[in-house]
């Protein structure tokens, strides 16, 4: 990183903290959806972006992390300050169980996507079973207004779930930094470009393999529980969906894979554009269903097409912030 | 539980798993030559079966007719798609790939989604009520003509496949992309006729599945899903793989939906693809990758 992206990210930094003092409350929860997309994106670029390992199945580790601490506290009145073990211990252990039984398998490439989303279909149905939690009718968490913020239980204003994330997206994003430098990054990359020339060098590619989805998995589970507590329902239909697996690697996409900054620029490209859709179809008093997607499609459409390594290493050029890939 | 009741279920179940089994075929036939996904496999199928409802409202056409005019434009849609937009991307990575074709199907979800609305539709047609007999076993005579007409189309592709120059060529750009160049073949070309099969094979498999079910824009995904759920259990760019995953599939909804709950069915079929991807990985008839 140059010194001009240094200084450009710490202007960016303290925007965001100030951000909550100047904001309306649409501007923040916008801000901090961009933000759940931006951490989530930045979990999922570990395993494709860092890695090379292709899931569509990532709305699984957000389901699951998100009914464990809600079940936990609906049930067991349990906080999310001991819900959050038990939904990573979870998700890494799914991750390490589909990881293992693909990499054990050699299965790779469009099986290994296909299995992920096998994984989250299957438990999505599952959980329509589940009567326990819920089933289709949905999970719900006694709603609580609290004036002050109190973090151990996640319950709080918008203002502290704003911050919760802000720190995430943040830790995500110094981790992520930190992990393309380390020992880690550098085999990871040697088995996203070339995994047989990677094993030749001498590198256990299942080792680091395994680390990288039991990672990224761990992460997203994070994302799961704050999502529990933000929107305080669950229904299996509509966390476990493959449409959230996608909305989840729109933005490093769009972005720019394997990119550093480009899950967060994706994600707040793509909540900005499909707000302002919104706004735009609400003005002009537009109410059929589907012309938002219709044109969210579209946009992805033009973005594949003309910038196929993503926004952020064009921009990045144009800036002078030439990230080293 | 009477054995009657069992045997006309999996009856059941074989023929829309044969009508299953012609829309994987037209995924797999294309990922077996183009090495493209096609992600709005599904979505394509949808389209299809809208096309056949509006055929039969407007015009009265018979959805076994339907299958000409649906079919060809399909053909035409297929090869224009692969030649206009995938081609470019033949030699981008997988996931530059999908994202392509996710767009394409986010865009007809919704395309239908805006023109049609939420609401299912249907096709009522006098033979969807009849049935042949045979003794206590019952054959339903719309889903006895689906799947025969599933069957003549993939037997028709298959000889083409086998029998025809073209067929042959296209056999050759999907064993050897480089060696077809090489030889003076083109394969792009090839690629987007390949393509446009494929769409008309997912064309008519719409125009029979429309008899069976009521259309949605929200079957679209599902479908999809469906559709690499046969062709993974059957074997990736297997064409007699695609039939017998259809039926195995078929089958295996039709009991679940017997035995458990009908909401649980697909949950059967998402269990066997995981099983078959971790004992089988090529899947039941396809060759070693």
């Amino acid at each position: 990183m140059n010194r001009r992206a240094a200084v450009l990210l710490a202007v960016l930094a303290a925007m965001l903290v100030a951000l909550p003092a100047v904001a309306s409350s649409y501007v923040l929860s916008v801000a901090t959806l961009i933000l759940f997309f931006a951490f989530t994106g930045q979990a999922w670029n570990v395993m494709m972006g860092f890695a090379g390992q292709l899931s569509l199945g990532h709305s699984l580790y957000v389901g699951v992390a998100a009914y464990a601490v809600a079940g936990l506290f609906f049930h067991f009145g349990i906080g999310p300050w001991a819900g959050v073990w038990l939904a990573i211990l979870l998700c890494v252990a799914l991750g390490a169980t589909i990881g293992f039984l693909a990499f054990r398998f050699g299965i790779s490439g469009v099986y290994f996507a296909l299995l992920t989303i096998a994984f989250a279909e299957f438990t999505r149905i599952g959980f329509d079973h589940l009567d326990w939690l819920g089933g289709p009718g949905g999970l719900f968490i006694k709603v609580e207004q609290r004036e002050y913020s109190d973090l151990l239980n996640l319950r709080g204003p918008p203002q502290m779930f704003y911050y919760v994330m802000l720190a995430l997206a943040a830790a995500a994003f110094a981790l992520c930094a930190w992990l393309l430098r380390s020992r880690a990054g550098y085999y990871w990359q040697a088995i996203r470009e070339d995994e047989q020339a990677a094993q030749a060098l001498g590198i256990n590619t299942f080792r680091w393999k395994m680390l990288a989805v039991m990672l990224s998995s761990a992460l997203t589970a994070l994302a799961g529980v704050f999502f529990a507590f933000y929107y305080n329902n669950l229904f299996p239909e509509h966390i476990f969906h493959i449409s959230r697996s996608i909305e989840i690697i729109l933005g490093p996409v769009i972005g720019g894979v394997g990119t550093l900054f480009g899950p967060i620029l994706g994600a707040a490209v793509l909540t900005i554009l499909a707000d302002s859709i919104t706004e735009l179809l609400a003005a002009l008093g537009i109410e059929i269903p589907g012309v938002k997607q219709v044109f969210y499609g579209v946009v992805l459409l033009v973005v594949v097409m003309f910038l196929p390594h993503g926004i952020w290493p064009a921009l990045a050029r144009k800036l002078g912030l030439e990230e080293r890939r | 539980m009477p054995i009657e009741l069992v045997v006309n279920v999996v009856i059941a179940g074989v023929l829309t798993g044969l009508v299953y089994g012609l829309m994987a075929l037209g995924l797999s036939v294309i990922f077996g030559v183009v090495r493209v996904v096609n992600f709005a496999h599904g979505e394509m199928m949808t389209i299809a079966m809208y096309a056949t409802v509006v055929l039969f409202a407007s015009l009265q056409l018979d959805p076994f007719l339907a299958v000409v005019p649906v079919g060809a434009a399909f053909f035409v849609f297929g090869y224009a798609l692969q030649a206009g937009l995938i081609n470019p991307f033949i030699t981008r990575p997988e996931h530059s790939q999908f994202m392509l074709l996710l767009a394409v199907a986010i865009v007809m979800v919704n395309g239908l989604l805006m023109v049609f609305g939420p609401d299912a539709r249907n096709v009522q047609v006098d033979y969807q009520l009849e049935s042949y007999a045979i003794g206590p076993i019952l054959f339903d005579k719309a889903r006895v003509y689906a799947s025969a007409t599933a069957v003549a189309a993939s037997a028709a592709l298959f000889a083409f496949f086998k029998f025809t120059r073209t067929g042959k060529a296209i056999r050759a750009c999907a064993d050897n992309y480089l060696g077809a160049k090489v030889v003076g073949l083109n394969v792009r070309r090839y690629y987007a006729l390949t393509f446009g099969l494929g769409s008309a094979c997912v064309a008519v498999a719409g125009c029979m599945m429309i008899l069976l079910v009521d259309v949605s824009p929200v079957l679209g995904p599902a479908y999809t899903l469906l559709a690499f759920v046969i062709v993974i259990v059957g074997g990736l760019g297997s064409m007699a793989g695609a039939l017998l995953g259809g039926v195995l599939i078929g089958v295996s909804e039709a009991l679940a939906g017997l035995f458990i709950q009908p909401s649980a069915k697909s949950m059967f079929s998402f269990a066997l693809l995981i099983l078959v991807l971790l004992l089988r990985p090529q899947g039941l008839l396809g060759r070693k990758p």
